[in-house]
């Protein structure tokens, strides 16, 4: 006999959480989450498990009834960051007392949380997704671990955006949940998607209304379940604008929660009191999330312009013109409005003595206030280069001034700026965006640059400096090549008894890797500056008369301590021998492994890639972060802290896109082969057969259309070649084998073929020239924007042509239904590991990879000295189909993988050694 | 066929059978019995291993107390994991302990339910606890380390379950959970073996409120600890050990007025004395479980450590004036 008054969702921690139709909204805490939390993901990243214990304790403090925790992210080990924080987080009585929400959209990481957590959990989230099949496996075992579960609106065909598919698909959950399985209705909570309004976009103008009348058919037709959503979506179209997005959030919730909405993620300090919103502003957002009018949208857009007004400047507030000149100067530098900043300098250089004068008082001035904001975290680096912008401009503006005057006055001499310092991406490396960026920053203090550029030879940086006489030398590097690249300049600069102070930046660099490597070459400073607003610090505090000594002691003590501290770590790492470690290999079932044969064998070339199609596939948050401004993508256009900032940059991004797309200012081309591989005795190698085409049937193709080589030709010989993967051999817990590439590709002597297949893409062709072309229009703001774009879509490029591979070439995943964010996420079946990347670090792979597929002949991507890619915007990689392939990162390997290693290939011990290096343990 | 009963009057659960066994003084010699004379480690104090070296012994315990009033007596099984014999050595043993100890107690049920055919008499199969604990760090100094995961956890008990059912045991008794993860794996082999052998035995779960705190030692409530364990359909929810029967009220009114199971308890015999026995004597036990009884809290009584048929006795005949609590059932059949 049932008794309805106990079908209540009960969940429990220490404590019990029983959530009754009388319960208030309950609130879930997510700030454990990886994909939400920048700090979070950097403790877990870095181990700092007792941090981010604090993280969770503020929530549990904070008032959050439930903890949401997730560890989804492609650098860190998903399951074991799971299971490790979720056994530390039961050990503390203070954050274990409220429930858990176990967060993942791997199962193996739910199921593992699962299993160590003692109360009731929510499990977030399952769907019908993957079918019926995956689904009631997925409930049955949630239901048997004891845990309550999110149930998204999302089925075979896609993600529930409207009414009718809401309830459809939340119906068909419902009933196989409650008949099938015999899940408890009480223990069901939907998640029915929350989607933005007020988009501009007519399909989205229902979205609110059908989640609200959604929710209340869900919980009037399906008994006893619950509903729940990420609030902060619904107002997506408004960010940047926190009084209309909180007004929106309350609203919402308010007809959301009427309706039967009771769980959900909202942040508490983006929302206002429903009834203080002023009722004009009310009414305009309620015929927004109610739909009330057709020309709701453009009423609030219009008055969300005068609630901008009341709280923050407007961009068209043009009051501050009345100001006086400084503050209009300094107004114009802070901002970046390089608008009036000519006219200004003009009053300005009509009321100095001398036109010098306007560059060190009213300039200077300026972007002192710049670089005191940005000292203190109050600006952001894409404002600061707009403000280097407008510097540039007023200077490009006064020269001639300074020229002259200069002639009239011939006996004063040059005015002194801060210093001099040179800066150069080392031999061998292409990439500068960071080095770009740094440049800038340091000029808009009052620095001079010269910038060498990039694939700088030593003998280039130490006769220029010597020439220039500069005060501090800069190197940056993105790729492994590049750290000895700079050990090297630091003896050549011993050599020639330099006394500059040397610093150290880029991608691969470390504070490790300078203190160990680089330091103890140079008896003067090195320094480890691995952002643009460190730099200015460090280079002050290096060049400063007074306090320049005493900063250098304390920075070569700093390294020294450092040194002895790594080499006496204490936690000594254990290493397998390579045998072992190969005994200890992951081993697929390769008799009930599924290989599926590629649809299209050989070698395919892309000469015009439509970079249109690449769009959707952008993954934004590398990008914010190359500006230094960190956080996921969407969420950091909200962000407390750098929304506002993040929005500009993305709205001036989306405008050079534009600019790129209609203009076609890059090209992007790329190439894949797909071949027959095995691995062979030795676990290691993966042998790999591919045909050459003896008449090259090269097509040049309009189109982005795969161009197929050599499958019509007449005559045709295999040729084999050898990927040499590397082995974990790093000791870890028993029963974690010990990874390489090679354990994804079927063994030889199991006599089943097996495929691989490899890729290039580029998407820089054009990138240099157009960036030089701003950066001569005093751009650099625009200059670096079309670097970082040109990367980002390099990447989108991979990922594009990766799903291609996927669904058509190779067809193993014909079926694949992806979202971008899922394809982000690598939620995909396969992988795509990269030479010089954690899986594969070693980058002498790209050899073999550049002559199977004739990558420099067909599509132009060349080989530096130190195997990167040029143009830099390039990815290269493997494509491996097996559905156990997972990206791992290898780690550190011992002397005796190196040998082993130097004799498959053929090369010296001593040229391994060199291009390992970044691999090898040193304990 | 017990939900019926549940439903007319309080069942008795039998008492300690370890303060049972000490009372034949058995020695090593007893302990190990020709069978494991030879074994090479020590065998004195594994009191399981008595269903196979003196199963009359056994027989014996279940017999007294069926005849003290007992409707339901336990297996011998408290530590028949293969976690739990693994201080013995015996982890391959597990498998016949248990089968073993269900025979003998079915046996002895069957004989007394033959002689009083209104009163049939139950063997519930008793799954301990094992002695690691799967949400705890037994160092202090690593909170994060677990000696023992759920799956481990989860195929030991599985072993367990399929021999005290292959021996014939009508119900499983999980009990003595102070780690209640590690009760959840215990149920999570349950429903395995119910769902591969399609048959539906009826589960008690039993808590142990550690202390004063009032908490499980895994640090939850009564009513947490009853969330935690109620996705699985059982027959009974109930705390046994470590409180004497006035400390357990409390909790067995969270249970009484939050569970819509039939309430268990089987309390030691009062706390122990500063020689860690127990004194409480049967009239005292009565008397404290006429509170259970006259506010309504318990289906099931019996006693853990320290009680005797004596005990027993004196409960089944207080507990026969009383009804049940009433509890509307979901879907439990024997």
């Amino acid at each position: 006999m049932s008794d309805s008054k106990l079908k209540y969702l009960k969940l429990s921690g220490l404590e019990p959480l029983i959530i009754t139709p009388e319960s208030n909204f309950v609130n879930v805490g997510e700030r454990t989450n990886v994909a939400g939390s920048k700090k979070f993901l950097r403790l877990i990243k870095d181990e700092k498990f007792e941090e981010a214990l604090n993280v969770a304790r503020d929530q549990v403090e904070g008032g959050a009834q439930i903890i949401d925790i997730n560890m989804d992210d492609g650098l860190i080990d998903g399951k074991e960051a799971m299971v490790k924080f979720l056994n530390l987080v039961i050990a503390e009585p203070d954050i274990a007392r409220v429930p858990i929400m176990i967060d993942s959209s791997k199962w193996e990481i739910i199921e593992a949380g699962l299993q160590v957590v003692q109360g009731k959990c929510v499990v977030n989230s399952i769907s019908l997704k993957e079918g019926e099949k995956e689904f009631i496996h997925h409930a049955t075992l949630i239901k048997r671990y004891g845990a309550a579960v999110i149930v998204m609106a999302f089925d075979e065909v896609g993600q529930a955006d409207n009414f009718d598919r809401r309830i459809e698909i939340s119906k068909r959950s419902y009933d196989i949940l409650v008949n099938q399985v015999g899940f408890p209705p009480e223990d069901i909570i939907f998640d029915l998607n929350i989607f933005p309004v007020a988009t501009g976009m007519d399909e989205h103008k229902l979205n609110a209304l059908d989640f609200i009348k959604a929710t209340k058919w869900v919980k009037s037709n399906l008994p006893h379940c619950h509903v729940s959503g990420g609030v902060s979506n619904v107002s997506f179209s408004f960010r940047g604008n926190n009084p209309v997005r909180e007004a929106m959030h309350s609203v919402f919730l308010y007809h959301a929660i009427k309706a039967g909405m009771n769980i959900g993620i909202v942040n508490p300090t983006m929302l206002e009191i429903y009834d203080d919103i002023p009722k004009d502003l009310l009414d305009r957002v309620e015929d927004v999330i109610l739909n009330r009018r057709d020309d709701a949208t453009e009423r609030l857009l219009d008055f969300a312009e005068s609630v901008v007004g009341k709280v923050k400047e407007s961009k068209v507030d043009l009051s501050w013109r009345e100001e006086p000149l400084q503050n209009r100067i300094t107004r114009a530098l802070v901002k970046g409005i390089d608008q009036y900043i000519i006219e200004d300098v003009e009053e300005a250089r009509q009321a100095a003595d001398k036109p010098i004068m306007v560059i060190e008082v009213n300039l200077m001035t300026g972007m002192n206030v710049v670089g005191d904001l940005f000292g203190s975290g109050k600006m952001f680096l894409p404002q600061v280069v707009k403000s280097a912008r407008v510097m540039k401009k007023a200077v490009a503006y006064l020269l001639p001034y300074i020229e002259e005057e200069k002639l009239a006055n011939p006996q004063e001499g040059d005015t002194e700026g801060n210093g001099k310092i040179l800066m150069a991406t080392v031999k061998g490396d292409v990439h500068d965006i960071g080095k770009n960026i740094v440049s800038v920053v340091l000029a808009c203090n009052n620095y001079e640059i010269i910038d060498l550029g990039v694939m700088v030879p030593p003998e280039k940086i130490i006769a220029k400096a010597i020439e220039h006489n500069v005060d501090v030398i800069g190197l940056s590097g993105l790729i492994t090549p590049s750290l000895d690249e700079m050990v090297h300049l630091a003896k050549e600069m011993q050599r020639k008894n330099f006394t500059v102070p040397l610093l150290i930046g880029g991608a691969t660099t470390s504070k490790a890797h300078t203190a160990v490597k680089i330091d103890p070459q140079y008896s003067q400073s090195v320094v480890h500056v691995n952002d643009a607003s460190r730099a200015v610090t460090v280079v002050g505090d290096l060049l400063q008369k007074e306090t320049s000594k005493a900063y250098k002691k304390s920075i070569k003590d700093d390294y020294e301590i450092f040194r002895e501290k790594f080499k006496n770590r204490s936690q000594h790492k254990e290493y397998r021998p390579l045998e072992t470690a190969r005994a200890n290999r992951f081993k697929i079932d390769w008799e009930s492994s599924e290989i599926v044969k590629p649809n299209e064998l050989g070698i395919q070339v892309i000469t015009d890639m439509d970079l249109e199609k690449l769009v959707p596939f952008i993954d934004w948050t590398p990008f914010f972060r190359s500006w230094e401004l960190h956080g996921k993508y969407p969420d950091i256009l909200t962000d407390k802290v750098v929304g506002d900032q993040a929005t500009d940059l993305f709205a001036d991004a989306q405008k050079m896109l534009n600019e790129i797309l209609t203009g076609k200012k890059l090209r992007g081309k790329g190439i894949f082969g797909l071949f027959p591989a095995n691995t062979l005795e030795n676990h290691d190698d993966i042998e790999v057969h591919r045909q050459t085409d003896i008449h090259d049937s090269r097509q040049s193709s309009p189109t982005d259309q795969a161009t197929d080589l050599g499958q019509d030709s007449a005559a045709v010989e295999t040729k084999t070649y050898r990927f040499r993967s590397l082995r974990q051999q790093l000791k870890r817990r028993d029963g974690v084998p010990d990874y390489a590439l090679s354990d994804f590709i079927a063994p030889k002597k199991t006599g089943i073929q097996d495929y691989i297949g490899c890729f290039c893409v580029t998407t820089g062709f054009g990138t240099d020239e157009l960036s030089d072309k701003y950066r001569e229009d005093l751009d650099d703001y625009s200059s670096i924007m079309v670097k970082a774009l040109a990367d980002r879509l390099a990447e989108a490029f991979a990922e594009y042509l990766h799903k291609q591979v996927r669904m058509k070439h190779w067809g193993y995943a014909a079926n694949e239904d992806l979202t971008n964010e899922a394809l982000i996420n690598e939620n995909y079946k396969g992988i795509r590991p990269a030479p010089g990347y954690p899986a594969c670090p070693d980058h002498l792979e790209k050899l073999t990879i550049w002559e199977m597929l004739e990558v420099e002949e067909r599509i132009g991507v060349k080989l530096t000295d130190s195997l990167a890619m040029w143009p830099a915007s390039s990815v290269s990689g493997y494509y491996f189909a097996n559905p156990e392939a997972k990206y791992f990162g290898l780690g550190k390997i011992k002397e005796d993988q190196v040998a082993d290693f130097a004799e498959r290939k053929g090369i010296s011990l001593e040229k391994a050694t060199k291009w390992l290096a970044p691999n090898i343990a040193d304990d | 066929m017990i939900k019926d009963l549940l439903q007319k009057r309080i069942l008795v659960l039998d008492g300690a059978m370890g303060t049972m066994l000490q009372r034949y003084k058995f020695t090593e010699e007893d302990f190990r019995g020709e069978r494991f004379a030879a074994w090479e480690h020590p065998l004195q104090g594994n009191n399981d291993l008595l269903s196979l070296t003196q199963p009359e012994a056994i027989a014996e315990v279940h017999r007294k107390y069926f005849a003290a009033g007992a409707d339901i007596v336990e297996t011998n099984t408290f530590s028949g994991t293969t976690i739990a014999m693994a201080d013995y050595y015996m982890q391959d043993l597990v498998y016949e302990l248990n089968y073993e100890s269900a025979r003998i107690a079915k046996k002895v049920a069957d004989e007394f339910t033959a002689k009083e055919p209104n009163k049939p008499r139950f063997v519930a199969g008793s799954i301990g606890p094992t002695n690691k604990t799967a949400s705890m760090s037994p160092d202090v100094n690593d909170p994060g380390f677990r000696a023992i995961s759920f799956d481990e956890l989860r195929i030991a008990y599985k072993q367990q379950v399929e021999a005290l059912l292959d021996g014939g045991a009508d119900l499983l008794l999980v009990e003595t959970i102070f780690d209640t993860l590690n009760a959840k794996a215990a149920l999570f082999a349950i429903e395995e073996v119910k769902e591969e052998r399609k048959i539906d035995p009826p589960i008690m779960v039993s808590g142990t409120i550690t202390d004063a705190s009032g908490r499980t030692l895994s640090g939850q409530t009564a009513e947490a600890f009853l969330i935690s364990i109620s996705h699985i359909p059982i027959l009974s929810v109930g705390f046994n050990c470590a409180l004497g029967a006035d400390q357990l009220v409390p909790h067995l009114e969270v249970l009484a007025n939050k569970s819509s199971h039939f309430v268990s308890a089987h309390p030691n015999a009062g706390l122990p004395n500063a020689f860690g026995e127990y004194d409480e004597t049967p009239a005292q036990m009565a008397a404290q479980i006429q509170e259970y009884v006259e506010k309504g809290l318990v289906n099931i009584v019996g006693g853990c450590c320290g009680t005797t048929p004596e005990h027993i006795k004196a409960i089944a005949e207080l507990v026969q004036k009383f009804e049940p609590r009433g509890v509307f059932l979901e879907t439990v059949s024997l």
